[in-house]
């Protein structure tokens, strides 16, 4: 049943993909990515990584779809570029491709026990958890607690790109073109 | 988007129970899955669809620019000042266990704190990103799409 549900997902999200490829409305491109980070979340939840599946369903699916409907509203609608048969960028994808795959040759498979990940500090924070933190979500643990620093440095890059993205695109002065922008926006609402 | 009923009705009905959500997850996030983080999204995502569907000039009587700004910094600075905190009463940095309650309660008393800080930034910078996005003029009108 889970290796049907599995390989259903997997066979979604490839055709999901293809049809991005062939798609040329931008509009039908964005929604067609939000699909497949949902489908990337199904799987998460498959895969037990209940966190990352809200993540990725919450910030995947929902704010980029939405950012790059504004990107388009700001932008064009459609591509414009025309069909390109050049052998160039299929043989750099080619490469990259295969040698992402030889890569994962190296990693141990999915649910290994022996995997490194599961031997080092994984069975210590589980077994550290219930008797110092006591919370039931060990995730939210290992976040908060064990690796409060590293959240914080995390914290500061969303701080920070928050910032630039605000001091680039909204002209940094809240005044005068920032002003007529909404009016026009609301004009057309 | 003053023609589109069904898009009005049914986002009246759906922000209050996302900004529900998120608070849910806020501050069950020790319990479930989920955390600042995250629910900082999903409230983030109550407020984007109230503009996106009504205008953004009402949203922005609501929730404006000043006040999003505020509270970028205000979420990293709770963090932050959780830090100075433990050092202050003698621990390391975030070291929760000085917070003055039993070693479990100090550990959840931190926690709830910095991810009050994470939710907070990331609602904030999620709501900088998009009235950044579409407060610049459009160039497609609304039958265009």
């Amino acid at each position: 049943m889970e290796l049907a549900l599995t390989l259903l997902l997997y066979v979604a999200l490839v055709a999901t993909a293809i049809a991005i490829i062939f798609m040329r409305r931008l509009f039908a491109v964005v929604i067609l990515s939000g699909v497949f980070s949902l489908l990337c979340a199904l799987l998460y939840i498959v895969m037990d990584a209940a966190d990352v599946a809200f993540t990725e369903a919450a910030v995947g699916a929902g704010i980029s779809t939405i950012l790059m409907l504004g990107t388009i509203a700001l932008t064009a609608r459609s591509e414009s570029l025309k069909f390109n048969p050049s052998k160039v960028p299929l043989g750099v994808v080619l490469l990259v491709g295969g040698v992402l795959i030889y890569g994962t040759w190296d990693m141990p498979n999915f649910g290994d026990p022996t995997a490194p990940v599961l031997t080092h500090v994984g069975p210590d924070y589980l077994a550290r958890t219930p008797v110092e933190v006591d919370i039931p979500n060990v995730v939210t643990a290992v976040l908060a607690t064990y690796r409060a620093f590293d959240t914080l440095g995390e914290v500061a890059v969303v701080f920070t790109a928050g910032l630039g993205v605000w001091l680039l695109l909204a002209n940094g002065t809240g005044g005068a073109t920032r002003r007529r922008g909404d009016q026009q926006k609301d004009g057309k609402n | 988007m003053d023609h589109h009923l069904i898009l009005r009705s049914v986002t009246r009905l759906l922000v209050g129970p996302i900004l529900l959500y998120g608070l849910y997850v806020q501050f069950h996030g020790e319990y479930g899955p989920g955390g600042g983080f995250q629910a900082g999204v999903i409230f983030a995502v109550g407020f984007i669809l109230y503009g996106t569907v009504f205008s953004l000039r009402r949203l922005k009587a609501i929730v404006p620019d000043w006040f999003i700004m505020a509270l970028v910094a205000l979420g990293l600075l709770i963090y932050v000042v959780t830090g100075v905190v433990t050092m202050v009463l003698g621990g390391n940095y975030l070291d929760y266990n000085v917070l003055g309650l039993s070693p479990i309660g100090s550990q959840h008393l931190g926690i709830i704190s910095i991810e009050l800080g994470v939710g907070i930034t990331v609602f904030a910078v999620m709501m900088a990103v998009y009235y950044a996005f579409v407060s610049r003029p459009p160039s497609l009108d609304d039958k265009d799409w």
